[in-house]
Protein backbone atom coordinates (compact mmCIF):
# COMPACT_ATOMS: atom_id res chain seq x y z
CA UNK A 1 0.00 0.00 0.00
CA UNK A 2 1.35 2.97 -0.89
CA UNK A 3 0.95 6.93 0.80
CA UNK A 4 -2.15 8.32 0.35
CA UNK A 5 -2.68 11.17 -0.95
CA UNK A 6 -5.61 13.79 -1.26
CA UNK A 7 -5.86 15.93 -4.82
CA UNK A 8 -8.27 18.39 -5.22
CA UNK A 9 -10.15 18.19 -8.55
CA UNK A 10 -12.21 21.12 -9.66
CA UNK A 11 -13.83 23.21 -9.44
CA UNK A 12 -12.22 24.99 -11.73
CA UNK A 13 -10.40 22.75 -14.47
CA UNK A 14 -9.95 22.83 -17.92
CA UNK A 15 -12.28 19.32 -18.55
CA UNK A 16 -15.18 20.77 -16.57
CA UNK A 17 -17.76 22.99 -18.32
CA UNK A 18 -19.24 23.63 -15.04
CA UNK A 19 -17.96 23.88 -11.81
CA UNK A 20 -18.08 21.07 -9.77
CA UNK A 21 -15.53 19.74 -7.38
CA UNK A 22 -13.95 16.69 -6.02
CA UNK A 23 -11.50 15.07 -3.00
CA UNK A 24 -9.52 12.70 -4.52
CA UNK A 25 -8.17 10.22 -2.40
CA UNK A 26 -5.08 8.59 -4.10
CA UNK A 27 -3.14 6.26 -3.47
CA UNK A 28 -0.11 6.12 -5.70
CA UNK A 29 -1.88 6.72 -8.56
CA UNK A 30 -4.90 4.99 -8.21
CA UNK A 31 -8.19 6.52 -6.48
CA UNK A 32 -9.72 5.20 -3.13
CA UNK A 33 -11.98 7.38 -2.91
CA UNK A 34 -14.04 10.59 -4.41
CA UNK A 35 -16.13 12.77 -2.34
CA UNK A 36 -18.16 15.34 -4.18
CA UNK A 37 -19.25 18.57 -2.94
CA UNK A 38 -21.34 20.63 -5.25
CA UNK A 39 -23.46 24.36 -4.69
CA UNK A 40 -21.19 26.82 -6.83
CA UNK A 41 -24.09 27.98 -9.37
CA UNK A 42 -27.02 27.80 -6.90
CA UNK A 43 -29.54 30.29 -8.63
CA UNK A 44 -32.17 29.89 -6.57
CA UNK A 45 -34.70 29.57 -9.49
CA UNK A 46 -37.03 27.15 -8.25
CA UNK A 47 -38.03 29.92 -5.61
CA UNK A 48 -38.46 32.15 -8.43
CA UNK A 49 -41.81 30.71 -9.06
CA UNK A 50 -43.03 33.01 -6.29
CA UNK A 51 -42.29 35.63 -7.92
CA UNK A 52 -42.78 35.34 -11.44
CA UNK A 53 -46.38 34.09 -12.48
CA UNK A 54 -47.14 30.34 -14.22
CA UNK A 55 -46.77 32.00 -17.02
CA UNK A 56 -43.44 33.98 -17.02
CA UNK A 57 -42.35 30.97 -15.17
CA UNK A 58 -42.65 29.18 -19.13
CA UNK A 59 -39.11 31.33 -20.03
CA UNK A 60 -37.53 30.98 -16.46
CA UNK A 61 -38.11 26.79 -16.86
CA UNK A 62 -36.01 26.64 -19.92
CA UNK A 63 -33.14 28.44 -18.50
CA UNK A 64 -32.44 25.78 -15.99
CA UNK A 65 -30.08 24.16 -18.57
CA UNK A 66 -28.71 25.55 -21.74
CA UNK A 67 -28.67 21.99 -23.61
CA UNK A 68 -31.93 20.69 -22.26
CA UNK A 69 -33.32 23.70 -22.60
CA UNK A 70 -36.49 22.51 -24.79
CA UNK A 71 -37.17 19.86 -22.58
CA UNK A 72 -37.09 21.65 -19.33
CA UNK A 73 -39.43 23.96 -20.79
CA UNK A 74 -41.58 21.39 -22.35
CA UNK A 75 -41.58 19.26 -18.98
CA UNK A 76 -42.97 22.14 -16.73
CA UNK A 77 -45.24 23.00 -19.42
CA UNK A 78 -46.76 19.36 -19.43
CA UNK A 79 -46.85 19.72 -15.60
CA UNK A 80 -49.49 22.79 -15.71
CA UNK A 81 -51.38 21.21 -18.88
CA UNK A 82 -51.82 18.37 -17.08
CA UNK A 83 -52.86 20.45 -13.80
CA UNK A 84 -55.47 22.50 -15.54
CA UNK A 85 -56.56 19.59 -17.90
CA UNK A 86 -55.40 21.30 -21.33
CA UNK A 87 -55.47 18.79 -24.24
CA UNK A 88 -52.80 20.40 -26.53
CA UNK A 89 -53.54 19.91 -30.42
CA UNK A 90 -51.78 16.84 -32.21
CA UNK A 91 -49.55 19.07 -34.58
CA UNK A 92 -47.64 20.81 -31.05
CA UNK A 93 -47.04 17.64 -29.68
CA UNK A 94 -45.45 16.73 -33.13
CA UNK A 95 -43.57 19.79 -33.34
CA UNK A 96 -42.84 19.38 -29.38
CA UNK A 97 -40.87 16.29 -30.78
CA UNK A 98 -38.86 17.15 -33.47
CA UNK A 99 -37.35 20.19 -31.26
CA UNK A 100 -37.11 17.62 -27.82
CA UNK A 101 -35.05 15.24 -31.09
CA UNK A 102 -33.15 17.50 -32.38
CA UNK A 103 -31.93 18.85 -28.52
CA UNK A 104 -30.98 15.22 -27.96
CA UNK A 105 -28.58 15.28 -31.19
CA UNK A 106 -27.17 18.63 -30.35
CA UNK A 107 -26.56 17.40 -26.69
CA UNK A 108 -24.73 14.44 -27.59
CA UNK A 109 -22.89 16.11 -30.15
CA UNK A 110 -21.78 18.37 -27.85
CA UNK A 111 -21.01 15.88 -25.03
CA UNK A 112 -18.85 13.83 -27.72
CA UNK A 113 -16.94 16.63 -28.97
CA UNK A 114 -16.31 17.79 -25.03
CA UNK A 115 -15.10 13.75 -24.76
CA UNK A 116 -12.46 14.08 -27.28
CA UNK A 117 -11.58 17.21 -26.16
CA UNK A 118 -10.92 15.28 -22.69
CA UNK A 119 -9.22 11.97 -24.43
CA UNK A 120 -7.04 15.07 -26.03
CA UNK A 121 -8.33 14.71 -29.76
CA UNK A 122 -8.67 18.49 -30.26
CA UNK A 123 -9.64 17.44 -34.27
CA UNK A 124 -12.63 15.26 -33.70
CA UNK A 125 -14.00 17.68 -31.20
CA UNK A 126 -13.90 20.55 -33.58
CA UNK A 127 -15.45 18.29 -36.36
CA UNK A 128 -18.20 16.92 -34.03
CA UNK A 129 -19.20 20.32 -33.33
CA UNK A 130 -19.22 21.46 -36.95
CA UNK A 131 -21.63 18.82 -37.10
CA UNK A 132 -23.84 20.16 -34.00
CA UNK A 133 -23.85 23.94 -35.86
CA UNK A 134 -26.02 22.32 -38.45
CA UNK A 135 -29.23 21.51 -35.50
CA UNK A 136 -27.73 25.32 -34.07
CA UNK A 137 -29.05 26.90 -37.36
CA UNK A 138 -32.02 24.41 -37.79
CA UNK A 139 -33.10 25.86 -34.25
CA UNK A 140 -32.70 29.36 -35.20
CA UNK A 141 -34.19 29.03 -38.20
CA UNK A 142 -37.25 27.69 -36.86
CA UNK A 143 -37.48 29.24 -33.59
CA UNK A 144 -35.38 32.25 -33.77
CA UNK A 145 -32.93 31.27 -30.79
CA UNK A 146 -29.72 29.07 -30.76
CA UNK A 147 -30.03 28.18 -27.21
CA UNK A 148 -32.81 29.03 -25.77
CA UNK A 149 -35.83 29.00 -28.11
CA UNK A 150 -39.05 30.37 -25.97
CA UNK A 151 -40.76 28.24 -28.33
CA UNK A 152 -42.61 25.83 -25.76
CA UNK A 153 -46.09 27.88 -24.05
CA UNK A 154 -48.60 26.29 -21.92
CA UNK A 155 -51.07 25.13 -24.31
CA UNK A 156 -48.99 24.14 -26.88
CA UNK A 157 -46.04 26.10 -28.98
CA UNK A 158 -45.65 29.47 -30.52
CA UNK A 159 -44.39 28.59 -33.51
CA UNK A 160 -45.30 26.64 -36.47
CA UNK A 161 -42.69 25.39 -39.40
CA UNK A 162 -43.98 25.18 -42.93
CA UNK A 163 -44.16 22.10 -44.50
CA UNK A 164 -41.44 23.68 -46.84
CA UNK A 165 -38.98 24.03 -43.95
CA UNK A 166 -39.38 20.25 -42.44
CA UNK A 167 -38.57 19.21 -46.02
CA UNK A 168 -35.28 21.23 -45.35
CA UNK A 169 -34.76 19.76 -41.70
CA UNK A 170 -35.07 16.47 -43.71
CA UNK A 171 -32.87 16.94 -46.45
CA UNK A 172 -30.07 18.48 -44.18
CA UNK A 173 -30.65 15.55 -41.68
CA UNK A 174 -30.12 12.97 -44.79
CA UNK A 175 -26.59 14.79 -45.76
CA UNK A 176 -25.58 14.81 -42.27
CA UNK A 177 -26.31 11.31 -41.45
CA UNK A 178 -23.40 10.47 -43.71
CA UNK A 179 -20.95 12.95 -42.39
CA UNK A 180 -22.08 11.23 -38.69
CA UNK A 181 -21.41 8.28 -39.53
CA UNK A 182 -17.74 9.16 -40.50
CA UNK A 183 -17.09 11.47 -37.53
CA UNK A 184 -18.65 8.49 -34.98
CA UNK A 185 -16.82 5.70 -36.71
CA UNK A 186 -13.57 7.57 -35.24
CA UNK A 187 -14.90 7.18 -31.71
CA UNK A 188 -16.53 3.92 -32.06
CA UNK A 189 -13.25 2.04 -34.29
CA UNK A 190 -9.81 4.04 -33.64
CA UNK A 191 -7.49 2.28 -31.22
CA UNK A 192 -6.03 5.20 -29.85
CA UNK A 193 -9.55 6.09 -28.68
CA UNK A 194 -10.74 3.22 -28.13
CA UNK A 195 -7.80 2.84 -25.48
CA UNK A 196 -8.94 5.95 -23.42
CA UNK A 197 -12.41 4.48 -23.15
CA UNK A 198 -12.91 0.72 -23.51
CA UNK A 199 -13.08 -1.26 -20.27
CA UNK A 200 -12.45 2.14 -18.31
CA UNK A 201 -15.24 3.04 -15.40
CA UNK A 202 -17.17 -0.09 -15.71
CA UNK A 203 -21.03 0.11 -13.97
CA UNK A 204 -22.00 -2.79 -13.13
CA UNK A 205 -25.82 -3.48 -14.21
CA UNK A 206 -26.70 -4.10 -10.58
CA UNK A 207 -24.67 -1.44 -9.20
CA UNK A 208 -26.46 0.93 -11.78
CA UNK A 209 -29.93 -0.12 -10.80
CA UNK A 210 -29.43 0.36 -6.83
CA UNK A 211 -27.67 3.96 -7.36
CA UNK A 212 -30.46 4.97 -9.42
CA UNK A 213 -28.52 5.66 -12.47
CA UNK A 214 -30.47 7.33 -14.81
CA UNK A 215 -30.09 8.02 -19.01
CA UNK A 216 -27.12 6.60 -21.09
CA UNK A 217 -25.31 5.82 -17.55
CA UNK A 218 -28.27 3.36 -17.16
CA UNK A 219 -28.48 2.11 -20.83
CA UNK A 220 -25.14 1.52 -21.05
CA UNK A 221 -25.25 -1.17 -17.98
CA UNK A 222 -28.39 -2.42 -19.15
CA UNK A 223 -30.59 -1.07 -17.67
CA UNK A 224 -33.82 -1.05 -20.42
CA UNK A 225 -35.17 2.60 -19.07
CA UNK A 226 -36.40 5.33 -21.49
CA UNK A 227 -38.94 7.57 -20.30
CA UNK A 228 -40.33 8.23 -24.05
CA UNK A 229 -41.81 4.75 -23.89
CA UNK A 230 -44.47 6.58 -21.76
CA UNK A 231 -45.30 7.81 -25.04
CA UNK A 232 -45.70 11.56 -23.79
CA UNK A 233 -45.61 14.25 -26.69
CA UNK A 234 -46.10 12.34 -30.04
CA UNK A 235 -43.65 9.62 -28.97
CA UNK A 236 -46.50 7.12 -28.41
CA UNK A 237 -47.06 7.50 -32.76
CA UNK A 238 -43.62 6.47 -33.52
CA UNK A 239 -41.85 3.60 -33.72
CA UNK A 240 -38.26 3.10 -31.63
CA UNK A 241 -36.60 1.00 -29.23
CA UNK A 242 -35.04 2.14 -26.32
CA UNK A 243 -31.23 1.53 -26.70
CA UNK A 244 -28.86 -1.01 -24.41
CA UNK A 245 -25.60 -1.90 -24.40
CA UNK A 246 -24.36 -4.21 -21.74
CA UNK A 247 -20.57 -3.38 -20.90
CA UNK A 248 -21.34 -0.64 -18.73
CA UNK A 249 -17.62 1.25 -19.48
CA UNK A 250 -17.04 4.18 -21.08
CA UNK A 251 -17.20 2.76 -24.74
CA UNK A 252 -21.01 1.48 -24.12
CA UNK A 253 -21.16 4.86 -22.68
CA UNK A 254 -20.11 6.75 -26.27
CA UNK A 255 -21.85 4.08 -27.90
CA UNK A 256 -25.56 5.07 -26.53
CA UNK A 257 -25.31 8.43 -27.26
CA UNK A 258 -23.73 7.88 -30.85
CA UNK A 259 -26.91 5.31 -31.53
CA UNK A 260 -29.13 7.78 -29.93
CA UNK A 261 -28.18 10.13 -32.74
CA UNK A 262 -29.05 8.22 -35.44
CA UNK A 263 -32.21 7.21 -33.02
CA UNK A 264 -33.31 11.35 -33.10
CA UNK A 265 -32.92 11.52 -36.95
CA UNK A 266 -34.78 8.47 -37.53
CA UNK A 267 -37.56 9.97 -34.95
CA UNK A 268 -37.09 13.63 -36.80
CA UNK A 269 -37.42 11.90 -40.22
CA UNK A 270 -40.75 9.91 -38.65
CA UNK A 271 -42.40 12.57 -37.15
CA UNK A 272 -42.10 15.14 -40.46
CA UNK A 273 -43.52 12.29 -42.61
CA UNK A 274 -46.39 11.71 -40.33
CA UNK A 275 -47.15 14.99 -38.82
CA UNK A 276 -50.86 16.40 -38.79
CA UNK A 277 -52.43 19.45 -40.08
CA UNK A 278 -54.04 21.83 -37.38
CA UNK A 279 -53.38 24.44 -35.02
CA UNK A 280 -50.85 24.72 -32.78
CA UNK A 281 -52.05 26.17 -29.39
CA UNK A 282 -54.92 26.38 -27.56
CA UNK A 283 -55.62 28.96 -25.21
CA UNK A 284 -55.43 28.90 -21.95
CA UNK A 285 -57.46 30.30 -19.24
CA UNK A 286 -57.89 30.69 -15.65
CA UNK A 287 -55.08 29.36 -13.14
CA UNK A 288 -54.19 26.48 -12.16
CA UNK A 289 -55.07 24.46 -8.66
CA UNK A 290 -53.50 20.90 -8.13
CA UNK A 291 -50.27 18.94 -7.69
CA UNK A 292 -48.57 16.80 -10.74
CA UNK A 293 -45.59 15.41 -10.98
CA UNK A 294 -43.93 14.31 -14.73
CA UNK A 295 -41.30 12.86 -16.17
CA UNK A 296 -39.39 13.47 -19.11
CA UNK A 297 -36.26 11.31 -21.00
CA UNK A 298 -33.82 14.05 -21.11
CA UNK A 299 -30.53 13.18 -23.30
CA UNK A 300 -28.82 13.11 -20.37
CA UNK A 301 -31.67 10.80 -18.30
CA UNK A 302 -34.74 11.27 -16.82
CA UNK A 303 -35.77 14.42 -15.15
CA UNK A 304 -38.62 14.85 -12.87
CA UNK A 305 -41.17 18.03 -12.44
CA UNK A 306 -43.13 18.06 -9.61
CA UNK A 307 -45.45 21.31 -9.07
CA UNK A 308 -48.19 22.29 -6.79
CA UNK A 309 -50.39 25.40 -7.26
CA UNK A 310 -53.42 26.61 -5.42
CA UNK A 311 -55.47 28.68 -8.00
CA UNK A 312 -53.21 31.98 -7.71
CA UNK A 313 -50.98 33.40 -10.70
CA UNK A 314 -48.08 31.95 -8.29
CA UNK A 315 -47.11 28.58 -8.38
CA UNK A 316 -46.69 27.41 -4.14
CA UNK A 317 -44.07 25.06 -5.16
CA UNK A 318 -41.60 23.76 -8.35
CA UNK A 319 -39.28 20.96 -8.32
CA UNK A 320 -37.02 19.63 -10.78
CA UNK A 321 -34.75 16.07 -10.03
CA UNK A 322 -32.64 16.70 -13.19
CA UNK A 323 -30.44 13.20 -14.52
CA UNK A 324 -26.91 14.84 -13.23
CA UNK A 325 -28.24 14.77 -9.67
CA UNK A 326 -29.21 11.11 -9.99
CA UNK A 327 -25.83 10.17 -11.94
CA UNK A 328 -23.31 11.76 -9.44
CA UNK A 329 -23.62 8.61 -7.23
CA UNK A 330 -23.26 6.32 -10.09
CA UNK A 331 -20.22 8.47 -11.15
CA UNK A 332 -18.47 8.20 -7.57
CA UNK A 333 -18.93 4.44 -8.26
CA UNK A 334 -16.88 4.36 -11.86
CA UNK A 335 -14.29 6.28 -10.24
CA UNK A 336 -13.56 4.24 -7.19
CA UNK A 337 -10.13 2.29 -9.01
CA UNK A 338 -9.68 4.28 -11.31
CA UNK A 339 -6.30 5.82 -12.56
CA UNK A 340 -5.72 9.87 -12.35
CA UNK A 341 -5.87 9.91 -15.93
CA UNK A 342 -8.96 9.13 -16.49
CA UNK A 343 -10.69 10.36 -13.84
CA UNK A 344 -11.91 13.89 -16.41
CA UNK A 345 -12.79 11.26 -19.02
CA UNK A 346 -14.92 9.57 -16.49
CA UNK A 347 -16.31 12.89 -15.02
CA UNK A 348 -17.31 13.64 -18.95
CA UNK A 349 -19.19 10.21 -18.70
CA UNK A 350 -22.20 10.61 -16.87
CA UNK A 351 -22.37 13.99 -19.39
CA UNK A 352 -22.36 16.38 -16.27
CA UNK A 353 -24.66 19.59 -16.19
CA UNK A 354 -23.95 21.28 -13.14
CA UNK A 355 -25.77 24.29 -13.47
CA UNK A 356 -28.95 22.25 -14.10
CA UNK A 357 -28.43 20.43 -10.71
CA UNK A 358 -28.06 23.06 -8.60
CA UNK A 359 -30.62 25.16 -10.79
CA UNK B 1 -9.30 -1.79 -34.33
CA UNK B 2 -8.66 0.93 -37.11
CA UNK B 3 -5.70 3.78 -37.08
CA UNK B 4 -5.97 6.57 -38.60
CA UNK B 5 -9.84 6.72 -39.27
CA UNK B 6 -9.52 10.35 -39.39
CA UNK B 7 -7.40 11.29 -41.96
CA UNK B 8 -10.28 11.29 -44.70
CA UNK B 9 -11.98 13.93 -42.79
CA UNK B 10 -9.10 16.16 -42.13
CA UNK B 11 -8.05 15.37 -46.23
CA UNK B 12 -11.13 16.43 -47.49
CA UNK B 13 -11.55 19.52 -44.50
CA UNK B 14 -7.81 20.67 -46.12
CA UNK B 15 -9.28 20.67 -49.43
CA UNK B 16 -12.76 22.23 -48.22
CA UNK B 17 -10.78 25.12 -46.46
CA UNK B 18 -12.05 27.05 -43.15
CA UNK B 19 -15.84 25.99 -42.20
CA UNK B 20 -16.30 28.93 -40.20
CA UNK B 21 -17.32 32.66 -41.57
CA UNK B 22 -14.55 35.36 -41.26
CA UNK B 23 -15.98 37.65 -39.28
CA UNK B 24 -16.53 40.66 -38.86
CA UNK B 25 -14.96 40.92 -42.85
CA UNK B 26 -18.42 38.81 -43.17
CA UNK B 27 -20.83 38.53 -41.21
CA UNK B 28 -23.56 35.21 -40.64
CA UNK B 29 -26.69 36.07 -42.03
CA UNK B 30 -29.68 36.12 -39.65
CA UNK B 31 -32.93 34.41 -40.14
CA UNK B 32 -36.26 35.56 -40.26
CA UNK B 33 -37.45 34.43 -37.03
CA UNK B 34 -33.86 35.33 -35.55
CA UNK B 35 -34.92 36.97 -31.99
CA UNK B 36 -32.31 40.01 -31.98
CA UNK B 37 -33.30 43.22 -30.50
CA UNK B 38 -37.45 44.66 -29.50
CA UNK B 39 -37.72 47.32 -31.52
CA UNK B 40 -41.12 49.73 -31.28
CA UNK B 41 -43.33 51.81 -33.17
CA UNK B 42 -44.02 54.55 -30.83
CA UNK B 43 -46.45 56.99 -32.42
CA UNK B 44 -48.61 52.99 -32.33
CA UNK B 45 -48.27 52.99 -28.92
CA UNK B 46 -51.21 53.83 -26.19
CA UNK B 47 -49.13 53.29 -23.27
CA UNK B 48 -51.49 50.56 -21.58
CA UNK B 49 -48.17 49.00 -19.69
CA UNK B 50 -49.35 45.97 -21.00
CA UNK B 51 -45.78 44.68 -22.16
CA UNK B 52 -44.42 46.19 -18.60
CA UNK B 53 -46.70 43.90 -16.54
CA UNK B 54 -45.92 40.66 -18.68
CA UNK B 55 -42.01 41.20 -19.56
CA UNK B 56 -40.64 38.14 -16.97
CA UNK B 57 -37.17 40.54 -16.58
CA UNK B 58 -38.84 43.99 -16.03
CA UNK B 59 -36.88 45.34 -18.54
CA UNK B 60 -39.54 47.30 -20.21
CA UNK B 61 -40.65 50.67 -18.20
CA UNK B 62 -43.94 52.56 -19.53
CA UNK B 63 -45.31 55.86 -18.34
CA UNK B 64 -48.37 56.99 -19.58
CA UNK B 65 -47.93 60.77 -17.86
CA UNK B 66 -45.41 61.57 -19.82
CA UNK B 67 -46.12 58.75 -22.95
CA UNK B 68 -42.59 57.44 -22.59
CA UNK B 69 -41.00 53.72 -22.98
CA UNK B 70 -38.05 52.51 -22.35
CA UNK B 71 -36.37 49.20 -22.71
CA UNK B 72 -33.34 48.28 -20.99
CA UNK B 73 -31.33 46.61 -23.60
CA UNK B 74 -28.91 44.19 -21.46
CA UNK B 75 -32.19 43.05 -19.02
CA UNK B 76 -34.12 41.79 -21.79
CA UNK B 77 -33.92 38.25 -22.35
CA UNK B 78 -35.78 38.59 -25.86
CA UNK B 79 -38.70 36.10 -25.27
CA UNK B 80 -41.14 37.75 -27.64
CA UNK B 81 -43.50 37.46 -25.26
CA UNK B 82 -44.05 41.41 -25.38
CA UNK B 83 -45.03 41.06 -28.70
CA UNK B 84 -47.84 38.83 -28.87
CA UNK B 85 -50.08 40.27 -25.88
CA UNK B 86 -49.25 44.05 -27.24
CA UNK B 87 -52.77 44.88 -28.47
CA UNK B 88 -51.85 47.97 -30.56
CA UNK B 89 -49.04 45.30 -32.45
CA UNK B 90 -46.50 47.72 -32.39
CA UNK B 91 -43.73 46.17 -30.88
CA UNK B 92 -41.76 43.89 -33.44
CA UNK B 93 -38.88 41.34 -32.99
CA UNK B 94 -35.61 42.67 -35.00
CA UNK B 95 -33.07 40.11 -36.52
CA UNK B 96 -29.99 42.21 -35.49
CA UNK B 97 -28.36 42.00 -32.00
CA UNK B 98 -27.77 44.98 -29.62
CA UNK B 99 -24.10 45.40 -30.05
CA UNK B 100 -22.07 44.73 -26.71
CA UNK B 101 -21.10 47.23 -24.12
CA UNK B 102 -19.89 47.66 -21.22
CA UNK B 103 -22.84 49.53 -18.91
CA UNK B 104 -26.42 49.26 -19.44
CA UNK B 105 -27.90 50.00 -22.04
CA UNK B 106 -31.21 51.85 -22.13
CA UNK B 107 -33.47 52.77 -25.00
CA UNK B 108 -36.09 55.88 -24.26
CA UNK B 109 -38.80 56.61 -26.65
CA UNK B 110 -40.67 59.29 -26.19
CA UNK B 111 -43.75 60.26 -28.16
CA UNK B 112 -43.99 63.87 -29.12
CA UNK B 113 -47.81 64.06 -28.95
CA UNK B 114 -49.40 66.98 -27.05
CA UNK B 115 -52.79 66.31 -25.95
CA UNK B 116 -54.74 69.05 -27.63
CA UNK B 117 -52.12 69.31 -30.16
CA UNK B 118 -54.32 67.89 -33.72
CA UNK B 119 -51.26 68.66 -35.95
CA UNK B 120 -48.88 66.43 -34.24
CA UNK B 121 -51.43 63.59 -33.16
S1 LIG C 1 -48.33 46.71 -24.72
FE1 LIG C 1 -48.00 47.77 -26.69
S2 LIG C 1 -49.43 49.50 -26.59
FE2 LIG C 1 -49.27 48.75 -24.50
S3 LIG C 1 -47.62 49.98 -23.60
FE3 LIG C 1 -46.65 48.15 -24.41
S4 LIG C 1 -45.99 48.70 -26.46
FE4 LIG C 1 -47.46 50.25 -25.82
S1 LIG D 1 -38.67 40.25 -25.25
FE1 LIG D 1 -39.23 39.39 -23.26
S2 LIG D 1 -37.65 40.13 -21.87
FE2 LIG D 1 -37.51 41.38 -23.72
S3 LIG D 1 -38.75 43.15 -23.26
FE3 LIG D 1 -40.07 41.68 -24.30
S4 LIG D 1 -41.06 40.51 -22.66
FE4 LIG D 1 -39.31 41.60 -21.76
Amino acid sequence: MGNRTVIPFGPQHPVLPEPIHLDLMLEDERVVEAIPRIGYIHRGLEKLVEKKDFQQYTYVAERICGICSFMHGMGYCMTIESIMDIKIPERAEFLRTIWAELSRMHSHLLWLGLSADAFGFESLHMHTWRLREQVLDIFEETTGGRVIFSVCEIGGVRKDISPETLDKIDRILTDMEKELKEITHVFLSDSSVKYRTKGIGVLSKQAAFDLGAVGPMAKASGIKRDLRTQGYAAYGKLKFEPIIETDGDSYARTSVRIKEVFQAVDLIKQAIAIIPEGGINVKVTGNPNGEYFTRVEQPRGSAMYYVKASGSKFLDRFRVRTPTFANVPALLETLKGCSLADVPILILTIDPCISCTER
Amino acid sequence: MAILSMSKTLFKSLVHGPYTVLYPVKKKETYERTRGRVEINISQCIYCGLCQRRCPTGAIQVNRGNTTWSIDRLKCIQCNYCNEVCPKKCLRMNNEYTSPSFGSVRDDYTNARVSGDKENN
